[in-house]
């Protein structure tokens, strides 16, 4: 899928988010100046590994991080008409927060045997959402939840509406996910991790109705993945993170082609490939992912750098600086901005 | 050609599903119907497939975790006689664990977290006899060499390290015993990806200095290229194809194989994706398909395969495939 680029505004501008955990071991910062943009229509991949911040930074836009984690600044702002609102202000209970989330920004989470409650059925699930929002009558919502179903390639849908979620395979009840995200038609749908579970011929189902839906309605997808094989097939945009850092974004061809940051870099060049050369050693990054408690001064990555700059990369940190209208970079190599906060 | 280290010979495991108030046995999964394959000494054989094909199932068997139901395990012992541990009462078997261990896919659930390294590694020496403790210490210190891992760390415990590590610690542990034939399951598929080629690396290592043999269990089609050298493919509980690993890749002999390999999606959005996409899903083990149990997903299918249950031939030499149209179909990886 090509990059189109839009005139449009933003749906969603993430501006220096941070979000940090207080526990009794000390103070982990989750999420540590986040900033990037959602236009309508475009999927947004986010890739990184455990503990980058990708999950953190998507219940901070639903507004669903609970205590001890707290947003401690930046904006999110969400563009509902003409002037956006922003999700950090908005009480996480409140009403309005209450009326976006599920009908306007949508969510398809990691494990779908852990997200349908097993004591009520899946239909019954999505109608009550239907009607909740939707102010629509028991058989309307039902009548939706069926059409939904085949949407999404569930058959004898008609049945499958009553069935418990634990009666149902792994990629139907994903796919039961996806109707119930979709149940009130969001403007953004964000999908976490969404095939990690998932067998890959399972996963390539889903991934191409995920592809197909999107087209049909035009909705933005912010997809996260540590899967960089889903990220090339799903995104037109690329976030790469790091210990709650970006280190790098834009479109996906650059990022694959022409990545510029380290991590990029040596990330792409440790997975092992369907055509890699068979019992030869990978290419590795150096050394391990710090501990949260134990995050390293200046560069979150400088430890594991190949091209580290001495006295640079370990005393400051590198700002995510702008290289083009859409491309970002938080390196030394690229760029002297140091990050203020 | 001396003996293969492993030879297993129509391996079957059935579960019995009963029902009603006298849980009578009303019918049996087929998790594993009549598996076949050797491996050699100090070969990698992957054994691929998708949730519940039973590979996981198949190594239990080998391993004597579970009993099969039919069948013959057969192993090369180190003082070259060989023994079928199929039907092997639990007291014979036990010298025979000391040369047969396995590594765990999760690195968070298979340490003891209330034991340090030193006792976690240090335990499969005890059970088999190492009493002094002074000996274990070194020994346990020269495996955490090993793996790569300092020997100071023997006395902490195991939430101390991340995920990577202590898989490490899982293999330190699995090679305690110096054991000659190991089977792993899913060992880097809870890994981040730059710690998952680290412990592939460190797998491949460990494999040529000390000539160690790998059943290597896995989903991940890519890993399965890296590390093995032959390979073998389940569906529904059957072997499906069975070929080296390059055979396999540059020309598979059976739709379900070539299907998997389409299915996995290519980290370069300039390829090609996913439009050539198996449809279906895989059936209940319990009650499979007429014919080719593959044939209701399968694009080439014909009425043949709807009635015949191919076997698994043997399209070129090494080269096994399952399917009535192994030798005429030109499948390839790419779609």
């Amino acid at each position: 899928m090509p990059l189109t680029p839009t005139a449009t505004d933003p749906l969603l501008q993430v501006r220096d988010l941070r979000v940090s955990f207080r526990l009794d071991e000390g103070t982990v910062r989750a999420v540590d100046g986040v900033s990037f943009d959602v236009f309508p229509g475009q999927v947004v991949g986010i890739v990184g590994e455990s503990g980058c911040g990708k999950s953190v930074t998507m219940r901070a836009i639903l507004q669903l991080i609970d205590p001890p984690g707290r947003i401690t600044a930046g904006e999110i702002l969400y563009r509902r008409d003409s002037n956006p609102i922003d999700l950090v202000r908005l009480p996480a209970r409140g009403r309005l927060m209450r009326d976006l989330r599920g009908a306007e920004i949508a969510l398809i989470p990691q494990e779908p045997m852990a997200a349908f409650s097993p004591v009520h059925t899946v239909g019954e699930q999505i109608i009550e959402a239907i009607m909740l929002h939707e102010r629509a009558s028991r058989a309307q919502a039902r009548a939706k939840t069926i059409e939904l179903f085949r949407d999404v390639g569930i058959s004898m849908a008609e049945s499958r509406v009553d069935a418990y979620s634990w009666q149902l395979s792994g990629g139907l009840r994903q796919r039961a996910m996806i109707a119930m995200a979709l149940s009130c038609k969001p403007r953004l749908l964000i999908a976490d991790e969404p095939t990690t579970a998932i067998d890959v011929t399972t996963q390539a189902q889903i991934l191409a109705l995920l592809r197909e839906l999107q087209r049909k309605y035009d909705t933005a997808i912010i997809f996260i993945t540590h899967d960089l094989g889903v990220i090339a097939q799903m995104a037109n945009y690329v976030v790469v993170m790091y210990l709650g850092r970006i280190m790098e974004e834009g479109p996906v061809d650059e990022i694959f082609h022409a990545p510029k940051h380290p991590y990029t870099k040596a990330l792409l060049r440790s997975i092992p490939s369907l055509h890699s050369e068979t019992r030869t050693p990978l290419p590795v990054i150096a050394g391990t992912l710090p501990h949260p408690f134990n995050r390293p001064p200046g560069c979150p990555f400088h430890p594991r750098c190949e091209d580290i700059i001495a006295g640079r990369c370990a005393s400051a940190v590198p700002a995510l600086h702008a290289l083009g209208p859409r491309r970002a970079v938080s390196c030394f190599l690229h760029s002297d901005a140091v990050d203020p906060a | 050609m001396t003996a293969p280290l492993l030879d297993v010979r129509g391996l079957r495991k059935f579960f019995p599903i009963a029902k009603g108030m006298f849980r009578k046995v009303v019918g049996h999964v087929r998790a594993v119907d009549d598996v076949s394959f050797t491996v050699q000494e100090g070969e990698t054989l992957g054994l691929v497939g998708e949730s519940g094909c039973g590979k996981t199932t198949t190594a239990r068997c080998i391993l004597r975790a579970i009993d099969p139901t039919d069948g013959q395990v057969l192993y090369r012992t180190r003082d070259g006689s060989i023994v079928d541990l199929a039907p092997m009462a639990a007291r014979d078997l036990g010298p025979l664990r000391k040369e047969i261990q396995m590594i765990f896919q999760d690195p968070f659930g298979s340490l003891n977290p209330r034991m340090t390294l030193f006792d976690n590694v240090g335990e499969p020496l005890l059970v088999h006899g190492m009493r002094n403790r002074r000996e274990r210490m070194d020994r346990v210190a020269e495996l955490l060499r090993l793996v790569g891992l300092r020997p100071e760390f023997m006395h902490r415990f195991p939430h101390a390290f991340s995920g990577g590590q202590r898989q490490r610690i899982g293999i330190a542990r699995a090679l305690a015993t110096n054991p000659r034939l190991v089977v792993a399951d899913e060992p880097v598929s809870a890994l981040d990806v730059s710690v998952q080629a680290q412990v592939l690396n460190l797998l491949l290592e460990l494999q040529s200095r000390l000539r160690l043999t790998f059943l290597f269990v896995a989903h991940d089609l890519s890993v399965v290229r890296h590390i093995c050298d032959r390979v073998a493919v389940m569906y529904v509980g059957q072997l499906v194809e069975l070929a080296p690993t390059d055979a396999v890749f540059s020309r598979p002999r059976h739709p379900y194989t070539a299907a998997l390999m389409r299915a996995v999606p290519i980290p370069d959005p300039r390829a090609p994706g996913g439009d050539a996409i198996l449809r279906g899903e895989v059936p209940s083990p319990a009650s499979p398909p007429s014919g080719c149990y593959f044939h209701p997903r399968c694009i080439y299918a014909q009425d043949r395969c709807r009635q015949e249950a191919p076997a698994l031939q043997e399209v070129t030499p090494g080269h096994f495939s399952r399917c009535h149209f192994a030798g005429e179909l030109e499948l390839t990886m790419a779609a």
